[in-house]
C-alpha cells in the first residue's frame, strides 16, 4: 500500500517585490510504499524543504494531490496527517522545548489523550529506540548535538508515526555520532523520507533515492545507480558521494 | 562569561536546581504555591511602623534554605538587582516622614527611617520566598499548581511560553552580542549605532527561533494548552507542610518572636 502519494505537486509563494509567483515545486510525481526508506537529494534552494513541510501540512495552498496513509494533506484533515508523520528538524535546538528529555518525548502522546502510563510505555519505548533510556531525566541544555538529534527522533517516535519525515539529520554530527545516527534509523520501522545533502549518510539509509531539481523531478530510483551517476548529479549542482569518488580514484 | 551567558546558565540552574529529588522538592507543588502566597500576603500585611515583628517572618525561607540545600548566599547574590530596586521602594520615605520617634544613642531615629526598613525588608522576603518556589519547583509543576487553583488554562500557557520563549530570545542575543564582539575585540559593550540594528536583528531572529519551536509544537499534537504531566497526589506530608506553614505564619504575624524571646529571658 502506498504510504504517501504524490501527483503533480505544484508549489509557489508571491514574491514581495513584484506581485508574481516563484514555483518551488513543479508538477512533482512520486509515490512511497510502506516501510520505505527514501533519500530526497538536490542542490540548494531544490525544493526538498519545502517538499517536507507540504507533507506535514506547514504548508498548504499547493496545486495537486498529496496523500499521507490515504488522506488527502489539506487543511480540515491537517491533524489527521500530523497523528500518522513525524517531522525531525534539522535545528534539534527549535525541535526540543520541554525541561527534560522524558518531558520532551512525552508531549505528544500526551497532547494526543493517553493515559500517563501508556504515555510512560510510549515514551520509554521511544527512548529505547534511539539507546537513551539512561538520559530520559537528562536537561535537554546538558545534551551534545548528536544526543539532542537523537531526543529530536525519539520525540516524534513516541507518536508512533507511519511516515517519519527527516530534514537534514546528520548535520553538524561528528562521524561517530552521525555512524550512530545511522543505526539508529536503519532499526526504525515505518516509511522514511530524508532530506540531506550528504550523499554518503543517504546511501547509508536509503534504498531508494528522489533528486529534486529547480522544483521537479530529476530521479527517482535506487540509491546505488542515482549516487553512482556522476553525470546526473553534476548536471542538478550535486557531487558524487565520497565513498564513490574514492573508488573511481 | 557574558551578562546574557549568565542570565541563560541561570535559568538552567534554576531547572537543575527545581528537578532535583530533594525533601522540598518533593512536596506537592499546590502546598508550596499556597505556602509561598500565604506568606507573601502575611509580610506584606505588617503595619510599616511595626519592624520588630517582621524580622520572625525570616523563619520560613531560612527553614526553606537549609531543608532545600540552597546557598543564602547565591540567593542574595543572585536576587540583588532585584532586591536593589525592592529596597528603592521605601527609600523616600525619611524625607517625607520626619517624625523622631525613639533615640538610638545620639541619633534620632524617624518613622520615615522604620517605615523604609520595615518596606524593605517586607519586599526582600517576598522575593525571596518567590525565588525559593522556583529553585524547588519546576515551572511545570508551577503551572500544574495554577491549573488545580483553576487559573485559566490560556494564562498558564502563556506562563510556559513566556518561560520557554526568553530563552530562545536570551540565545539569539547572546548569539548575536558574541558575533558582534568578536568583529569589536577593543570595545566595551555594544555601540549606540549599532542598536537599532542589532535588536532589529534579535527582533527576526527570534520570531524566527519561536516560530520553528512553536511549528515544532503543533507537530506534535499541540492545540494551544499544554498537558501536564505531574499529577501528583497531595500526599500526608505536603498536607502537614501547608497546614504547619500557614499556622506557623499566621503565629509569626500576631506574636513577635523577638518580643517574646526576650520576655522569657526576663
Amino acid at each position: 500500500m502506498n504510504k504517501i502519494e504524490v501527483n503533480g505537486l505544484t508549489f509557489s509563494y508571491e514574491k514581495r517585490a513584484s506581485s508574481s509567483r516563484k514555483n518551488v515545486l513543479s508538477g512533482l510525481n512520486f509515490t512511497a510504499e510502506d516501510g520505505e526508506s527514501i533519500g530526497l537529494i538536490g542542490a540548494n534552494g531544490a525544493g526538498k524543504s519545502t517538499l517536507l513541510k507540504l507533507m506535514v501540512g506547514l504548508l498548504t495552498d499547493y496545486e495537486g494531490e498529496l496523500r499521507i496513509g490515504g488522506i488527502r494533506a489539506e487543511k480540515a484533515s491537517l491533524a489527521d496527517i500530523r497523528k500518522k508523520t513525524g517531522y525531525v528538524f534539522q535545528d534539534s535546538d527549535s525541535q526540543l522545548f520541554m525541561s527534560t528529555v522524558y518531558e520532551d518525548v512525552a508531549f505528544a502522546p500526551r497532547n494526543y489523550g493517553l493515559s500517563e502510563e501508556e504515555t510512560r510505555e510510549r515514551t520509554l519505548r521511544a527512548l529505547e529506540s534511539v539507546h537513551m533510556e539512561q538520559m530520559k531525566d537528562r536537561h535537554i541544555y546538558r545534551l551534545s548535538g548528536g544526543e539532542k538529534k537523537r531526543a529530536s527522533i525519539a520525540s516524534i517516535l513516541s507518536m508512533e508515526p507511519e511516515v517519519i519525515l527527516m530534514d537534514e539529520p546528520s548535520a553538524a554530527l561528528d562521524p561517530k555520532n552521525r555512524r550512530s545516527l545511522i543505526h539508529v534509523l536503519n532499526g526504525l520501522s515505518g516509511t522514511k523520507i530524508i532530506a540531506s545533502h550528504d550523499l554518503d549518510f543517504i546511501y547509508d539509509t536509503c534504498e531508494r533515492t528522489i533528486l529534486i531539481a529547480d522544483g521537479r523531478l530529476a530521479a527517482d530510483g535506487p540509491t546505488e545507480e542515482i549516487l553512482r551517476d556522476q553525470t546526473l548529479l553534476e548536471d542538478n549542482g550535486l557531487e558524487l558521494p565520497l565513498s564513490f569518488s574514492r573508488t573511481l580514484e | 562569561m557574558s551578562r546574557i551567558n549568565e542570565a541563560v546558565h541561570e535559568i538552567h540552574h534554576l531547572d537543575a536546581m527545581a528537578s532535583r529529588e530533594g525533601r522540598i522538592n518533593r512536596i506537592h507543588p499546590l502546598s508550596k504555591l499556597l505556602v509561598t502566597v500565604w506568606y507573601i500576603t502575611f509580610t506584606m500585611s505588617f503595619p510599616v511602623y511595626e519592624p520588630g515583628g517582621i524580622f520572625g517572618m525570616i523563619l520560613y525561607p531560612a527553614v526553606t534554605m537549609r531543608a532545600g540545600g540552597i546557598s543564602a548566599v547565591r540567593s542574595i547574590r543572585k536576587l540583588k538587582p532585584v532586591l536593589l530596586l525592592v529596597c528603592a521602594v521605601g527609600i523616600a520615605n525619611p524625607f517625607f516622614d520626619r517624625a523622631v520617634l525613639f533615640r538610638a544613642g545620639p541619633l534620632p531615629v524617624t518613622g520615615g527611617m522604620i517605615s523604609m526598613a520595615t518596606l524593605m525588608l517586607k519586599g526582600a522576603f517576598a522575593v525571596l520566598a518567590s525565588y525559593l518556589l522556583i529553585l524547588t519547583t519546576s515551572m511545570e509543576s508551577i503551572c500544574y499548581a495554577l491549573r488545580l487553583l483553576h487559573v485559566p488554562k490560556i494564562m498558564v500557557t502563556m506562563v510556559l511560553l513566556i518561560y520557554r520563549y526568553v530563552i530562545v530570545l536570551l540565545k539569539e542575543a547572546e548569539r548575536i552580542s558574541q558575533a558582534y564582539s568578536m568583529r569589536a575585540p577593543d570595545q566595551k559593550g555594544i555601540h549606540y549605532r549599532a542598536w537599532g540594528t542589532l535588536l532589529g536583528q534579535l527582533m527576526l531572529r527570534s520570531i524566527d527561533r519561536a516560530q520553528t519551536v512553536y511549528e515544532s509544537m503543533l507537530l506534535r499534537g499541540f492545540d494551544g494548552s499544554f498537558r501536564l504531566s505531574k499529577k501528583q497526589k497531595m500526599d500526608r506530608r505536603s498536607a502537614v507542610y501547608l497546614a504547619g506553614w500557614l499556622g506557623i505564619v499566621v503565629l509569626l504575624r500576631y506574636v513577635s518572636v523577638f518580643k517574646l524571646a526576650g520576655s522569657l529571658l526576663e
